[in-house]
């Protein structure tokens, strides 16, 4: 019986293992997507580092379990046990070590990409966008030619109209030219300055190739900034359980060249 | 003192005996009925959920019974898988893992294992099972009323659960419901965990110093410490939710809410208030199902092993240190909560230090499996089989402890596999291996060994086929909490989730020889020795099941370290706690 558990716990430890080391298979990836962002690199490197250290600690720890079940399996009646060379003491020090080294350098590290997304601002010249999550979609507003955002009402939120941020063009000069878009268009290498807020419940803003996770808190206006890199196609997603719509939550984010983005707020600007 | 405790005879009728006992092994046997019956609705609920997110049109025959509206011409709708979803993992979490190795083993074990001849409180006791009979009852009350179950998930995030039906379906009496229940619950706990502080403190017999102690009785007292600071935040909190829902307060609601065109009538409360509470207990609430699961693993593997564990005096340690930095390390669920980024530093830091503790306790387990002669057996087998889900549940713990990381894998399928391994399937294993070690005792009957191994060996491989995967889809960014994964970049991922359905459908079955066993064992199982294991605990210095109190009459002394096995003694190669001869040490 040790020997079969030893066996099996070994097969399941190398299947896993090289699942998380192959993860292409006919198409369909099992790993991150394309890094599409400035500060992405740092998180996809945190994460391959994590991925080494407690793989390695995985992979000792079941074999040596199974090993040492394996070899209990075939001792004779009458056996006298053995105690590990040492005892406990090699245990508490090899764990404190090992473990403590891996956490000391990855909050060391961890840290440093952590607060390079979220305890640096936005530098002057990010281009800012507002961004409206509600059940179940989300919405994104542009300054307008003045630069300048309307303020937001929230008596005055009605899907119906389309005036989803609740706006007052009327009485608001700074509100009549924002433009407002169900899909969120960015021009590359150019940082972006969100500012996120909820007409609801909570939602969440998350883009995969972004690397980028953040809740949209209603009573909160939450800053997010970053650059992208690479030109394309992503999909935002809510991840925050919102109600029965939830898994459909979605809006797209599209990257362009400069020219492109200056064409294409051209025109909105003239759509207005 | 214990004989004061326990001047109540032993009541004849049937209803005092077995129904409103004061007997904390009849309350014991109450939570472990109560969690079978619970786990088995919520892997029911978890097959449903499987089923359709494999195949999301499919029709499961007879579902529209359970649900008309949920359910029309028997396919799920998005908001039931929700609603379905949230019961999940409220039974589990609270009626399951809490109830089980807790309440359950707990109530029944600790007692003994200190040589007390019933609890501290015993009427104190049967009120905490029948207040939480009362929490069951009111939660499966919310598949029953208009609107069916909350949908907004085990963790109740406000204002989704505070504002009412205009938010979905489900939240609006069904969501009430669920706030009572935990309120209900909160209480049943907090008279248990006084019970079990104050037994463990005030009836220990002669000679059971605190070192002397099992691991299990260890675990149960630390746990009931936790509970205690833990469920007295979760109360006040589930009161205030229910006060948003019904009262017109507005302690989770911020002001300026619009849902559905109207807008709310609250103002001023804070979404992120709710986290904060809900976390404060729910960060512990992981430790309460674990470490009793660690007490009983550690207790029942050296039997086993037939040596001692490594270490004894630091795994306690480990325990205790669990116990305390289980309650700096919440703000870990709320990295990307909108909360101040900088104290997600403040939280990462202890989450990666409570690893250590929890690495070497793996250490010590695995150095002590190392040079031992091990008897297989069923309860065995799930110790061990615990040790490597609980490694294999730890590890992703590190990816996401980091903020950084995190930022990445919230609220994927990464998470799902983290806490379904560490906490759900690890403590699962740890019932099992309590079920088959001290069913003998409990019921006076031996389980079926060959049906055990096999139940074993289909759950152990079976876990493994439905979490592992898990982990890939989350690197590859598959959102959680989502009812069909429909748009194109998760609908590629879908054959990954139909191969974990049909692991799932089967391991699932296979707990069922486990029940099948559980009931024939009890009623043709072949009859159990005093002390079948050749075990060393006061629970096996009485007979099988032990009487009213516990040991007939006698005042048990205690002379001996818990785990002597492997050395000459008069019994065998083990030493009795009771057992007053000299021992040389190994």
């Amino acid at each position: 019986m040790g020997k079969a558990f030893g066996a099996v716990l070994i097969i399941i430890t190398v299947v896993s293992t090289a699942v998380f080391f192959f993860h292409d298979f006919g198409g369909m990836s099992l790993w991150l997507p394309v890094d599409a962002s400035e500060h992405g690199h740092g998180v996809d490197h945190q994460l391959m580092e994590t991925m080494y250290g407690s793989g390695f600690l995985f992979v000792l720890s079941q074999i040596l379990l199974g090993l040492f079940v394996w070899q209990a399996s075939d001792r004779p009646q009458g056996w006298k046990y053995r105690i590990f060379p040492g005892g406990a003491k090699p245990m508490v020090i090899s764990a404190i070590l090992l473990v403590g080294i891996e956490i000391l350098t990855l909050s060391f590290v961890g840290s440093k990409v952590w607060a390079g997304i979220y305890f640096t601002s936005a530098k002057p010249g990010a281009l800012p966008i507002d961004v409206q999550a509600g059940q179940f979609a989300f919405y994104f507003r542009y300054a307008g030619v003045d630069g300048k955002f309307g303020a937001l009402h929230p008596d005055k939120i009605d899907e119906g109209s389309g005036n989803f941020f609740g706006l007052d063009p009327r009485n608001d000069e700074a509100a009549r030219d924002d433009i407002v878009v169900a899909t969120m268009v960015i021009p590359v290498n150019r940082e972006i300055l969100l500012t996120l807020h909820s007409k609801d419940v909570i939602h969440s803003f998350y883009v995969r190739e972004l690397r980028l996770q953040q809740d949209i808190v209603p009573g909160l206006m939450i800053p997010l900034h970053f650059t992208a890199t690479k030109t394309g196609r992503y999909e935002i997603v809510c991840t925050q359980l919102c109600g029965l719509g939830h898994y459909q939550m979605k809006a797209y984010l599209e990257v362009k060249t400069q020219e492109e983005f200056d064409k294409w707020l051209k025109d909105q600007e003239a759509a207005q | 003192m214990s004989e004061a405790a326990h001047q109540h005879g032993e009541p004849t009728g049937f209803i005092r005996k077995y129904i409103f006992s004061v007997d904390h092994k009849v309350i014991g046997l109450q939570y472990i009925g109560l969690g079978i019956v619970a786990v088995v609705i919520g892997m029911i609920l978890s097959w449903l959920m499987r089923l359709h997110l494999g195949w999301s049109t499919l029709a499961i025959p007879g579902l529209e019974k359970l649900s008309p509206t949920g359910a029309p011409a028997n396919v799920m709708t998005p908001e039931y898988y929700l609603s379905l979803m949230t019961m999940h993992g409220t039974l589990m979490v609270f009626f399951v893992l809490t109830n089980v190795p807790f309440a359950g083993f707990g109530n029944y074990f600790l007692p003994i294992q200190v040589g007390a001849p019933d609890m501290a409180f015993p009427r104190m006791n049967m009120m905490s099972f029948w207040v939480t009979f009362t929490a069951f009852l009111v939660l499966i009350a919310a598949f029953f009323v208009p609107g069916g179950p909350p949908l907004s998930g085990w963790t109740a995030y406000a204002p989704l659960s505070a504002v009412g039906e205009s938010s979905g379906p489900g939240e609006g009496l069904g969501q009430t419901l669920w706030g009572l229940s935990i309120a209900i619950f909160c209480v049943a706990q907090l008279l248990g965990a006084l019970n079990f502080i104050a037994t463990t403190l005030d009836l220990r017999t002669k000679g059971m110093s605190l070192a002397r102690m099992p691991f299990s009785t260890w675990a149960w007292f630390i746990t009931s410490v936790i509970g205690l600071l833990a469920f007295a935040v979760l109360l006040p909190a589930c009161i205030l939710l229910v006060l948003d829902r019904v009262a017109g307060t507005s302690f989770f609601v911020p002001g300026g809410l619009v849902i559905n065109d109207r807008m709310q009538p609250h103002t001023g409360g804070s979404p992120l208030l709710w986290q904060h509470l809900f976390w404060f207990f729910g960060h512990p609430e992981v430790y309460i199902a674990i470490l009793p699961a660690i007490g009983i693993v550690s207790h029942i593997l050296p039997a086993f092993l037939r040596k001692p564990l490594l270490g004894p005096r630091v795994l306690i340690g480990c325990l205790a240190a669990i116990g305390f930095l289980s309650y700096m390390v919440w703000g870990h669920h709320m990295f990307v909560s909108g909360m101040n980024p900088f104290s997600a530093i403040l939280f990462s830091v202890p989450t990666l230090v409570i690893t250590i503790p929890a690495t070497i306790a793996t250490l010590l387990w695995i150095g002590s499996v190392y040079g031992a002669r091990i008897r297989f057996s069923c309860a065995s087998l799930f110790c061990l089989g615990f040790i490597s889900v609980f490694i294999s549940g730890g590890i992703s713990g590190f990816f996401l402890a980091q903020p950084s990381i995190d930022t990445y894998l919230h609220a994927t399928y990464f998470v799902v596999a983290h806490f379904h391994f560490v906490m759900g399937v690890a403590a699962i294993f740890a019932m099992f291996a309590g079920i088959y070690f001290w069913l003998p005792k409990m019921v006076g009957r031996m389980m079926n060994e060959t049906l055990g191994k096999i139940h074993f060996w289909l759950t152990f491989v079976g876990v493994y086929c439905i979490f592992m995967p898990m982990h890939y889809l989350g690197l590859a960014g598959n959102v959680r909490r989502y009812a069909a994964f429909t748009d194109d970049f998760l609908a590629p991922l879908v054959p990954v989730h139909q191969f974990i359905t049909i692991a799932a459908l089967i391991t699932g079955a296979a707990q069922f020889i486990f029940l099948y066993n559980l009931v024939w064992s009890r009623f043709r199982g072949p009859k159990a020795t005093e002390n079948p294991w050749q075990a060393t605990s006061l629970e096996w210095s009485t007979t099988s099941p032990p009487p009213f109190d516990n040991f007939g009459g006698r005042q048990l002394v205690v002379h001996q370290e818990p785990y002597l096995y492997g050395v000459e003694g008069s019994a065998g190669d083990y030493v009795m706690q009771t057992s007053p001869e000299t021992v040389e040490a190994h």
